[in-house]
């Protein structure tokens, strides 16, 4: 699996996210500059990290959404390709239209920075397939902005296709609807998702709790 | 000649800044405040002189980038 980590400018978590692939893919990642037309020849996996891209200006993650590499990007899923956003890389995505719904500011107008719990909705996919089904994880979170909405109907849609990737499995902090955290696309190989399992992925980080999402990607 | 876009959340999306600033209202002794919705304004200069065409251009901008028609709904008004 080869891995390529998008950098747009006031993007901050990169690091976290090399680190976390090179641990568990065991081939170092190339990061890909917003600028960029093409992605590097070979890339299998494409990662939006979080952060604040463009100062969150107008809506989070809009304008990184108009980036000349984000054409390449929604190319590359079309083809079926693998895509991971996390945090604004899943503010990106929604903005992309590559995953439905929105991040609306958070119920409580609080940034939220603490560990929060997800449950895996399903776990015959690319991404979480180390995870029994139903198995509840810690994973870091920090977000201003990552109370998912969708309509109604796009809602229900998500649920009747089983789309929901993680939900929040102790509070609903940010009060995004149906306790949603992470959703796939349709053909299961586009995630997004607010917290970082990036952040947990080694002892030293006080967890484990994260890897799992790499190992899996690594294995496919 | 200059393109007013208005971008406010849909009604029925949860508004937890209008919200607050409804708090806060309250607190200042303004009772009479009910529901309070907080957007944004975009002025755009556009190097137009047709109206229709400025209005047509600016709503196309509205859909593309200026709102998240997910969850904002947009109205463009030219001013002279």
């Amino acid at each position: 699996m080869k891995a390529a980590i998008l950098l747009f400018p006031g993007i901050n978590r990169e690091r976290d996210m090399v680190l976390a692939v090179r641990q568990s893919f065991g081939v170092e990642p190339q990061i890909v500059w917003h600028k960029e037309t093409e992605l590097p020849a070979g890339t299998d996996l494409v990662i939006l990290p979080g952060g604040f891209s463009f100062g969150d200006y107008l809506r989070c993650g809009a304008m990184a959404a108009q980036s000349p590499i984000m054409r390449a990007v929604k190319a590359h899923a079309e083809r079926g390709g693998y895509v991971l956003g996390v945090c604004n890389g899943f503010q990106i995505l929604t903005e992309t239209g590559l995953l439905p719904g929105a991040l609306l500011r958070n119920a409580g107008l609080r940034f939220l920075s603490m560990d929060t719990m997800l449950r895996v909705e399903r776990n015959d996919t690319v991404f979480t397939n180390k995870w029994e089904k139903g198995a509840v994880f810690r994973a870091p979170m920090a977000h201003g902005d990552g109370n998912y909405t969708a309509d109604e109907a796009t809602l229900d849609r998500l649920e009747g296709e089983n789309l929901v990737a993680f939900r929040y499995a102790d509070i609903n902090r940010n009060g995004s609807a149906r306790s949603i955290a992470g959703i796939f696309a349709p053909n299961l190989r586009v995630l997004g998702l607010m917290p970082h399992p990036e952040n947990l992925v080694d002892p030293l980080m006080g967890g484990t709790d994260g890897k799992p999402l790499f190992d899996a990607l690594a294995a496919a | 000649m200059k393109a007013i876009v208005t971008v406010m959340l849909k009604n029925g999306v949860l508004d937890p800044q209008g919200k607050a600033i409804g708090h806060a209202l309250h607190n200042l002794g303004f009772p009479q405040v009910g529901e309070v919705r907080m957007g944004k304004i975009i002025e755009l200069e556009l190097a137009e002189t047709d109206a229709a065409k400025a209005k047509t251009a600016a709503e196309d901008m509205a859909r593309k980038l200026l709102a998240n028609t997910v969850i904002e709904s947009f109205k463009v008004e030219i001013a002279a």
